[in-house]
C-alpha cells in the first residue's frame, strides 16, 4: 500500500455521554491520522455507534470536545461536519427509501450544487448543466461499486447488501476526507463482505480518505485496519495497532470472558 | 408491443433525464396539449367550462402546490385553504389599490403574500411534524378565516364582506368569455406545471424527499433541514396563493372568505391522496377525480336507483357522495398508497411489455 | 368541559393504539345521532317511562358503535397494520367523511333532541363566600361528573386488567406486541369500542345541552386544540385542557376581542396550541417526544 499516514486529522477527547441515567460514554480519547484506516471495535453495547454519532453531530455530549484539522468544537452541527468532509454510514442503514439508488446517491452531491431555486426550475441552462457535471460523477461512484444494473431501482427494492453499497455510495458522494462506516459488513456472506473490504480499501487507497471502521469481524479488523480503538461499556480498553490490541489481556476479558 | 423502449437507447445524460424519456410519452403528452388547447374550446359546451373544465385546471395548480409540500416533502399541511385564501385576497388588494395593476403582477405578487404567509405559518415544521404539524397548520387555516372575515382592511371595508373583480385583460386581450379563462388558466397551469416538474427533479426536489423519507440521515449529508422545509411550505404556499387567486379572480368573480374554509383544505389534500403523492402527474388526476365525482354522481345515482324503482334526492346524494370520498380514502390508502399516478405508471409499465406477459 | 369529553377520546386511542384518531368527531356525532333516533323511535313505540327509553337507547347506541368499531377494524385497520402514522391519520381522515355522509344516511339530518333529564337552570351556589354567588351550570356539573367517572372505570381499567396491559403493550410498538401473541385484531376492535363509547357518552351529553346537529361533526376540530394542551398521552392533561380552553375562549372574547374586532374565539384556542407547539409539544403533561436515530 502505496498511501502514507500523515499527522492527526481528528482527536476525540474526554467525551462523556448520557442518556437520562444511562451512560453511554465515558471519558473517551483518541485519534485518527489522515489516511489511516482506524477500527473501533467493542462488544455489542459498548458505545461504538454512540461515538461515531458524536463525532457527527446526531448527539451531543455532555462533556469533552472533537478537534478537527485544527479546529475545537464542543458539539458538532451534522450540516457543518458534513461541510467540513465527513461522511458517514449507518449501522441500519439510512437510506432514503423512496428514492431510486441514482436519486440517493445523488443526494450526496447536493452540498455541492450551487444553482439557486429559480434556477433549478427553469432548468434549461446553468441547472442543467450542473446536474449532468454531477451525474457524472455519480456514474463514476456507480461503476466503483458496481451496481450500475439498479441505477434507476427504488432502493427499498433492493436486497439488504446491494442498500448497504448504495449507502456507501451517498457517503462517498460527499467526497469526504473522513469516512465513518458504522458496521458497513453487518449480516453479509463472505463474498459480499471481501467485496465490501475491496472497496474501502480501494477507497483508502485511491482518494487518501481516512476512514474509520466500526466492525465485528475480527478477521476483517486484524486484516485491514492501521490502529483500533477498543471500548467497552462505554469506557476505552485498548488502543494501538491490531497486533497490540490482539493481545491486550483486557480486551481478551471482554470479549471471551474472564478466565482466559 | 407499442410501447416499447427498444431502440430508444440514451446517448448523453440529458437525454436520460428528460421529463418524457420515452418517446411515446412524448407523442401522448403532445397529443394531450392539443386536445386541452385547441379542441377543447371548441367542443365544450358553456356547462363543460364553467362546472368542470376551469376548475379542473385551476384546482390542478393548487394541488401541484401541495403535492410539493404533502406528497414530495412529507410535511402534513391541512391549511392549504388559508393559503389560497391569502393568495386571493393579496392579489385583490394589489390590483384594487395600485391604479392600473395588471393582472399578471397582481397573481404574481398573491403568490408572494401567501409566501410570506406560508413561511411563517410553516415555521413549526421545524420542530413537530405528523399531527402536531396538522394542528399548526389547522391554526392557519382558521386565523385567516377569521382575519378575512373580521379586518374590514383586506376586503377594501365592504360592509357585506364580498369583494369582487372585473374587466380583467391580459396584454390587452380581454379575458371575459369561459374560452378565454379557460385558455389563461390553462398556460399559467402548465408553466407552473413545468416550473414544479424541474424544481422536483433537481436538487431541491431530492432535499425534500430525503427530508420526508429520513430527516436525521439527510442533515448528517449536509442538507439543512430548516433550507428544505421551509423552501418546501415557500413554493408550494406560492403556488396555492396563485391558484387561489385565479380560483377568486376567474372561476367566482366575486367571493367571500368563506369560499376558502377548511374544506377547502381537505378537498385538496384527498386530491393529492387520490392522485398521488409525491407525483407532478397525480395533481392532475387527483384534481380531475374530485371534479368529476360529484357531477358523476349526480347523474348517476338517481339513474340506477331509477332503474330499480327507488326515488333519490339530492341530499341523499350529498350524503353518498360523502361515504363515498371517506370510502375511497381509506381504499387507496390501503391498496395503493401512491394514488391513481401510481397506478397509471403500473399501466404503463404493463403496455411496455404488452402483449407478452413479462 | 364537552371540549374535554371528545378531547378523552382522542387521548384514549392513542394512549391505547398510537393512532390518532380524527374520526373521534364523526363518532361522536354517529353515537349521538343514533342514540337520538332510537330513543325517538322508542318513545313514538311507546315503550314506558321516560328513563328506561334513554337507557335503551343507550344501549342500543352502544351495540351499533361496537359494531362501528369492528368494521373499522376489520376492514381498515387490520389492512394498514404497519404504515406511518401520517398515512393512518388519514385513513380516519377518511373515515370521518364515511361516517358523516353514513350517519345522515341512516339516521336523517335534521336536528335531534336528547332529553335526559338533566336540569337546565343554572344555580347559584356558594353564596357566602363570595359576592353574589357563582352561577354554577348544574348540567356542566353532572357532565364533569360522568366524565370523572368515566375516566376512573377506564383508568382502572387500563392499569389492573390484562387487557389494559395489553393494550398499552400494543401503544408502544405493534410488532413487538405482535411477536409476544397479543392479538392485535381484537385489542384494536376493544380500543375501537371503548372509544365509540366515549363518543357516546360525550354526545349523548353534547347533544342533550345543544340538540344534535351536523355541526357536532366540527367538535373534532375544536377539541384538536385540547389535545395539544393538555398533551396526546395524558388523561388528566385532557380534562384540563378542556377547561383551560374552554375558560380560555370566553375570556378572550371578552376581553381582548374588541380590539381586534371580535370572534376570537375561531382561532384563540388553535393559536395557543401553536405557542405550545413551538415551545413545549409534549403539552403540560404528555410524554416528552423523542426521535431516534
Amino acid at each position: 500500500m502505496s498511501r502514507e499516514i500523515g499527522e492527526v486529522i481528528l482527536d476525540v477527547h474526554n467525551i462523556s455521554l448520557s442518556f437520562g441515567g444511562v451512560k453511554a460514554l465515558s471519558d473517551i480519547s483518541f485519534d485518527v491520522r489522515e489516511h489511516e484506516i482506524r477500527a473501533i471495535i467493542g462488544p455489542n453495547g459498548a458505545g461504538k455507534s454512540s461515538m461515531l454519532n458524536c463525532i457527527n453531530g446526531v448527539y451531543t455530549p455532555q462533556q469533552g470536545s472533537i478537534t478537527f484539522r485544527g479546529q475545537t468544537f464542543s458539539h458538532m452541527d451534522s450540516h457543518q461536519v458534513a461541510v467540513m468532509g465527513v461522511a458517514r454510514t449507518f449501522q441500519n442503514l439510512a437510506l432514503f427509501k423512496g428514492m431510486s439508488v441514482l436519486d440517493n446517491i445523488m443526494t450526496g452531491r447536493n452540498l455541492r450544487m450551487k444553482s439557486n431555486l429559480l434556477l433549478q426550475a427553469i432548468r434549461w441552462g446553468p441547472a442543467e448543466r450542473e446536474e449532468i457535471q454531477h451525474r457524472k460523477r455519480v456514474e463514476e461512484i456507480i461503476d466503483f461499486l458496481e451496481i450500475q444494473p439498479y441505477r434507476k431501482t427504488p432502493v427499498g427494492q433492493l436486497p439488504y447488501g446491494l442498500q448497504k453499497r448504495v449507502d456507501l455510495g451517498r457517503a462517498l458522494a460527499l467526497e469526504p476526507q473522513v469516512l465513518l462506516l458504522d458496521e458497513p459488513m453487518a449480516g453479509m456472506n463472505v463474498e459480499e463482505k471481501q467485496d465490501m473490504c475491496r472497496f474501502i480499501l480501494d477507497v483508502n487507497d485511491e482518494f487518501g480518505t481516512t476512514v474509520v471502521l466500526i466492525e465485528h469481524d475480527m478477521g476483517v479488523v486484524m486484516d485491514i485496519s492501521d490502529r483500533v480503538v477498543v471500548l467497552d461499556y462505554g469506557k476505552k480498553i485498548g488502543d494501538g495497532t491490531p497486533d497490540e490490541v490482539r493481545q491486550n489481556p483486557e480486551v481478551i476479558s471482554a470479549y471471551l470472558g474472564t478466565g482466559h | 408491443m407499442f410501447y416499447r423502449e427498444n431502440g430508444q437507447l440514451k446517448t448523453s445524460y440529458q437525454a436520460d433525464q428528460q421529463i418524457f424519456p420515452i418517446a411515446q410519452d412524448r407523442w401522448f403528452i403532445l397529443a394531450m396539449l392539443l386536445l386541452a388547447f385547441v379542441v377543447a374550446p371548441l367542443l365544450a359546451t358553456d356547462y363543460w367550462f364553467s362546472a368542470i373544465l376551469i376548475p379542473f385546471v385551476i384546482m390542478a395548480m393548487a394541488a401541484i402546490g401541495v403535492n410539493i409540500l404533502v406528497g414530495y416533502c412529507g410535511q402534513i399541511s391541512l391549511g392549504s385553504g388559508a393559503f389560497m385564501a391569502v393568495g386571493a385576497y393579496g392579489a385583490y388588494n394589489f390590483f384594487a389599490r395600485v391604479p392600473d395593476m395588471p393582472l399578471i403582477p397582481a397573481l404574481i405578487l398573491g403568490g408572494l403574500c401567501a409566501t410570506v404567509f406560508g413561511v411563517l405559518f410553516g415555521l413549526p415544521s421545524l420542530r413537530v411534524r405528523g399531527l402536531y404539524l396538522a394542528v399548526a397548520t389547522l391554526a392557519a387555516q382558521f386565523f385567516a378565516d377569521w382575519m378575512f372575515l373580521r379586518i374590514k382592511w383586506f376586503t377594501l371595508d365592504t360592509p357585506s364582506g364580498s369583494v369582487s373583480v372585473s374587466n380583467l385583460q391580459v396584454f390587452g386581450l380581454p379575458i371575459e368569455s369561459d374560452v378565454s379563462k379557460y385558455l389563461f388558466c390553462l398556460t399559467l397551469l402548465c408553466l407552473v406545471a413545468l416550473l414544479a416538474k424541474n424544481l422536483v427533479r433537481g436538487a431541491i426536489g431530492r432535499e425534500w424527499m430525503a427530508i420526508r423519507d429520513m430527516d436525521v440521515a439527510a442533515a448528517v449529508i449536509g442538507i439543512r433541514p430548516m433550507y428544505a422545509k421551509l423552501s418546501a411550505f415557500a413554493v408550494s404556499s406560492f403556488i396555492i396563493g396563485v391558484a387561489g387567486a385565479l380560483w377568486a379572480f376567474i372561476y367566482m368573480g366575486s367571493w367571500e372568505p368563506s369560499a376558502f374554509s377548511v374544506n377547502e383544505s381537505f378537498r385538496l389534500l384527498f386530491m393529492v391522496i387520490i392522485g398521488g403523492l409525491g407525483s407532478i402527474m397525480g395533481g392532475f388526476l387527483g384534481a380531475a377525480f374530485i371534479i368529476l365525482l360529484p357531477i358523476f354522481l349526480n347523474q348517476a345515482l338517481p339513474f340506477i336507483a331509477g332503474m330499480v324503482g327507488i326515488e333519490i334526492s339530492t341530499t341523499v346524494v350529498s350524503h353518498t357522495e360523502l361515504m363515498i370520498f371517506g370510502g375511497l380514502i381509506v381504499w387507496f390508502l390501503i391498496v395503493e398508497p401512491h394514488g391513481l399516478a401510481k397506478l397509471w405508471s403500473i399501466g404503463k409499465q404493463k403496455m411496455r411489455v404488452w402483449p407478452f406477459p413479462y | 368541559m364537552l371540549y374535554s369529553l371528545v378531547a378523552l377520546g382522542f387521548v384514549l386511542i392513542f394512549k391505547a393504539s398510537g393512532v390518532f384518531n380524527f374520526a373521534q368527531g364523526a363518532m361522536v356525532l354517529f353515537a349521538a345521532l343514533a342514540m337520538a333516533r332510537f330513543a325517538q323511535w322508542l318513545n313514538t313505540a311507546g315503550l314506558g317511562p321516560a328513563w328506561l327509553v334513554n337507557l335503551m337507547a343507550f344501549a342500543l347506541a352502544a351495540v351499533v358503535m361496537f359494531a362501528v368499531a369492528w368494521l373499522i377494524e376489520r376492514l381498515v385497520l387490520r389492512n394498514l397494520v404497519n404504515q406511518e402514522g401520517t398515512t393512518l391519520l388519514m385513513a380516519t381522515l377518511g373515515i370521518t367523511y364515511f361516517l358523516e355522509g353514513l350517519g345522515q344516511s341512516i339516521f336523517g339530518s335534521d336536528i335531534y333532541k336528547i332529553d335526559i333529564g338533566m336540569p337546565k337552570e343554572p344555580v347559584i351556589a356558594f353564596q357566602d363566600v363570595f359576592e353574589g354567588g357563582i352561577l354554577i351550570n348544574l348540567e356542566d356539573l353532572i357532565a364533569a361528573l360522568i366524565a370523572a367517572c368515566l375516566v376512573v372505570a377506564l383508568s382502572v381499567f387500563f392499569q389492573k386488567t390484562g387487557t389494559g396491559r395489553a393494550l398499552r403493550a400494543v401503544a408502544d410498538d405493534h410488532q413487538a406486541a405482535q411477536s409476544i401473541g397479543i392479538p392485535l385484531n381484537r385489542i384494536w376492535v376493544i380500543v375501537w369500542c371503548v372509544a365509540g363509547l366515549v363518543a357516546l357518552v360525550a354526545g349523548m351529553i353534547w347533544g342533550s345541552k345543544l340538540g344534535v346537529q351536523f355541526s357536532l361533526a366540527t367538535v373534532a376540530l375544536r377539541a384538536l386544540p385540547v389535545v395539544i394542551l393538555g398533551g396526546l398521552t395524558s388523561v388528566p392533561g385532557a380534562i384540563i385542557g378542556g377547561l383551560i380552553i374552554g375558560v380560555g375562549e370566553k375570556l378572550s372574547e371578552v376581553y381582548l376581542g374588541p380590539f381586534v374586532g371580535g370572534g376570537i374565539e375561531i382561532w384563540f384556542a388553535y393559536v395557543l396550541a401553536l405557542v405550545f407547539l413551538l415551545f413545549r409539544p409534549q403539552g403540560l403533561f404528555g410524554e416528552k417526544i423523542i426521535d431516534r436515530v
